[in-house]
C-alpha cells in the first residue's frame, strides 16, 4: 500500500517559486515547509498523537495544519472565538491527548504534550514515525446547538479541488471553517499565494491590504460581500474570480458583485462541512436549475418535504461522539437541513428547517424576506428575525443597512414596508423595519440571527 | 400627539398597507367589524408598544381585551404616553 498524501507532499507536488501565505501580521514562505517546523525538533511529540489546534492567527493556523498533517493521528481545528469550556469538551470528544497553542490564547487543558506555534519557523528534521492519515476534525458551522464534529480526511477535503493554472488566492473567510480550508487547500496544491486576514481585521482594511498585492481569486460569505460592497475599497481590487458561499447568495449581491468587479467570473458555492462540496452556480442568478435534482453521477440531491439532501463522495466520514447521530441515511444521502423551493424550473434556498418564524401558524423563512428586502434600491443587507406578539405569536421584524445615509427613518420604514408589501404577502411583510448601521456576524462570516 | 391620534393614524397606516378598507372609525365601531384582521391587530399592538413602551394586551386577561375602537383608545390612554 502506498503511503497516504500529505498537504506538505501537496505543496511540493505543486511547485512554483515563491509562493507564500500571509496574514496581516506574518509571512510564511511556502517552500521553508520543506525543512521547517512551527514545532521545531520538538515536532516528534506530536507523532501519532490526537493533537487541538487553538490558536488567535491563521499563519499559525496554516502552520500547524502543514506541519501536522500525516505526522498527527487527529488534529481539532479550534475556530477562533471558541470559549474555553467549547474548546475543553470538543478535546474530549476528539479524545486529544495533545495541544498546540499561541501564546496568547492556551486554553486550560491539561494534556500529555503542549507545544507552541512558533513564527517563523526553525529546523523540524525527520521523526522516523509512520505517515499517517490524519483526520481533521471540523466543527459544523450551525447556528444553534452543541458544535458537531466532522471527520475529514485530506482525501475528502481536497477531492473537489481540480488541478487549475495560476491562481492567486484571497478569502475572508477563517481557514478553520469548511469554506475557508477549502480556499487554503486550493491555494496549496495551485500554482499561486494566498492572502488571508488577520485576526478582528475589519473588511476594508483587508480589502486595502489586498490592492495591488496581485490577487485574481477571492472568496467570501454573502454577508462578507455584502459589506465589502458597502466600502469603496473593493474598487482597490480586480479578481477574475469571485467566490460566495456559506450562506443563501440572493440575486442582489450576485448584480452588487457583478457591478463592482464587471470582469470577474461570479460564482455561488454550494457546500456544508458535513456533505462538503455539492455544487457552484456561475449564472449570475440566485439558486439553481431544478434539472440537476434529476442528475445521476458522483452527486446526486433529492428534495424530502422541501428539504435538500445530497449524496456526495467528499462527503465527511462521520460524526465524532458515540451519541452522534449518522452523518448519512443509508442510501449515502445527508440531509442540509435547507428548504428549497421551486419557481420555474429554478430551486431556491428558502432558509435552514429549524429557523422558521411562525406568524399566526404561517411559516416565514427569513432568508426569504432577507432576498427581498436585499432587492430593494435603497438597501444593502437586512436581517430579518421573530419579534413577540401576544396576538400572532410572532411577527416578522427587520434591521436594514441602507446604500447610502437616508432622511427621515420613520418615512423610509413606511417606504420599504409598503415596497415589500408588493412583493410579499401579509404575514411575511415586516411589521418594523429599523435602520443599523452594521449588522453582526458570526465567527464563520455568516450573519448572525437573533436567539 | 394624542393617544387618541397615536392609534387612529397607526389603524390607517396598517390598512393601507395591508390594503384593507376601513369604514369610518367611530368609537362604538366593533374592531371585528373593522376590517382589520388578527396580523393587522398584531402589527397594531407592536407598534403601539414600540410608540408607548408598554403593551396592555401582555398585562390584560383576554375578558379585559378592548372590543371596540373607543375601548381600544381608552385601553391605551391608560399608559402613559
Amino acid at each position: 500500500m502506498s503511503e497516504p498524501a500529505t498537504l506538505a507532499g501537496l505543496i511540493a507536488r505543486a511547485g512554483g517559486a515563491g509562493r507564500t501565505l500571509s496574514t496581516r501580521d506574518h509571512r510564511l514562505e511556502l517552500s521553508e515547509f520543506a525543512s521547517g517546523s512551527p514545532f521545531g525538533a520538538e515536532r516528534a511529540r506530536f507523532a501519532g498523537r490526537s493533537v487541538v489546534l487553538s490558536v488567535s492567527d491563521m499563519a499559525r493556523a496554516a502552520a500547524a495544519l502543514i506541519d501536522l498533517d500525516g505526522l498527527a493521528r487527529r488534529i481539532l481545528l479550534c475556530p477562533p472565538g471558541w470559549e474555553a469550556d467549547k474548546i475543553a469538551r470538543a478535546a474530549a470528544l476528539a479524545e486529544a491527548d495533545a495541544l498546540a497553542y499561541d501564546e496568547a490564547l492556551a486554553p486550560p487543558l491539561a494534556l500529555d504534550v503542549a507545544l507552541p506555534v512558533s513564527i517563523p519557523l526553525t529546523p523540524g528534521g525527520e521523526t522516523g514515525a509512520p505517515i499517517l492519515e490524519t483526520e481533521w476534525v471540523l466543527p459544523t458551522s450551525g447556528t444553534s446547538g452543541p458544535p458537531k464534529l466532522a471527520v475529514h480526511t485530506l482525501a475528502t477535503l481536497a477531492g473537489a479541488i481540480a488541478p487549475a493554472p495560476l491562481q492567486e488566492w484571497a478569502t475572508f473567510y477563517d481557514i478553520r471553517r469548511y469554506g475557508g480550508l477549502q480556499i487554503f487547500l486550493r491555494a496549496l496544491s495551485g500554482q499561486g499565494s494566498l492572502r488571508l486576514a488577520g485576526a478582528d481585521e475589519p473588511i476594508e482594511s483587508f480589502l486595502a491590504r489586498l490592492g495591488g498585492s496581485g490577487l485574481t481569486h477571492i472568496s467570501g460569505t454573502p454577508t462578507h460581500w455584502r459589506k465589502a460592497l458597502l466600502s469603496a475599497a473593493t474598487a482597490r481590487i480586480a479578481p477574475q474570480y469571485v467566490r460566495l458561499s456559506g450562506e443563501i447568495a440572493d440575486d442582489a449581491v450576485l448584480a452588487g458583485l457583478a457591478a463592482a468587479f464587471p470582469n470577474a467570473r461570479i460564482e455561488h458555492a454550494y457546500a456544508s462541512t458535513e456533505a462538503g462540496v455539492v455544487f457552484a452556480v456561475g449564472d449570475g442568478r440566485a439558486g439553481f436549475p431544478a434539472a440537476w435534482l434529476k442528475q445521476s453521477g458522483a452527486i446526486e440531491m433529492k428534495l424530502v418535504d422541501g428539504g435538500l439532501f445530497v449524496k456526495t463522495p467528499r462527503r465527511a466520514l462521520r460524526l465524532l461522539g458515540a451519541a452522534a447521530p449518522a452523518l448519512a441515511d443509508e442510501a449515502g444521502f445527508v440531509d442540509t437541513g435547507d428548504m428549497i423551493e421551486m419557481r420555474e424550473q429554478r430551486c431556491y434556498f428558502v432558509g435552514r428547517r429549524g429557523g422558521v418564524i411562525n406568524v399566526g401558524g404561517a411559516k416565514v423563512h427569513p432568508e426569504e424576506v432577507e432576498a427581498v428586502l436585499n432587492s430593494l434600491a435603497p438597501v444593502r443587507a437586512s436581517r430579518v428575525f421573530a419579534k413577540a406578539s401576544p396576538i400572532t405569536g410572532a411577527l416578522v421584524a427587520a434591521e436594514v443597512v441602507l446604500k447610502a445615509p437616508a432622511g427621515e427613518a420613520r418615512a423610509l420604514e413606511r417606504e420599504l414596508i409598503a415596497a415589500a408589501r408588493k412583493i410579499l404577502p401579509p404575514h411575511m411583510t415586516p411589521a418594523r423595519i429599523a435602520f443599523v448601521d452594521d449588522l453582526p456576524m458570526t465567527d464563520a462570516g455568516k450573519l448572525r440571527r437573533h436567539g | 400627539m394624542t393617544v387618541r391620534d397615536l392609534v387612529l393614524t397607526e389603524i390607517r397606516t396598517i390598512a393601507a398597507e395591508q390594503e384593507k378598507a376601513l369604514p369610518p372609525l367611530d368609537d362604538d365601531l366593533l374592531l371585528l367589524e373593522s376590517g382589520l384582521d388578527s396580523l393587522c391587530f398584531a402589527i397594531l399592538v407592536t407598534r403601539l408598544d414600540d410608540a408607548t413602551g408598554r403593551d396592555p394586551f401582555a398585562a390584560a386577561k383576554a375578558s379585559e381585551f378592548p372590543r371596540t375602537i373607543g375601548e381600544l383608545i381608552a385601553f391605551y390612554e391608560l399608559v402613559d404616553v
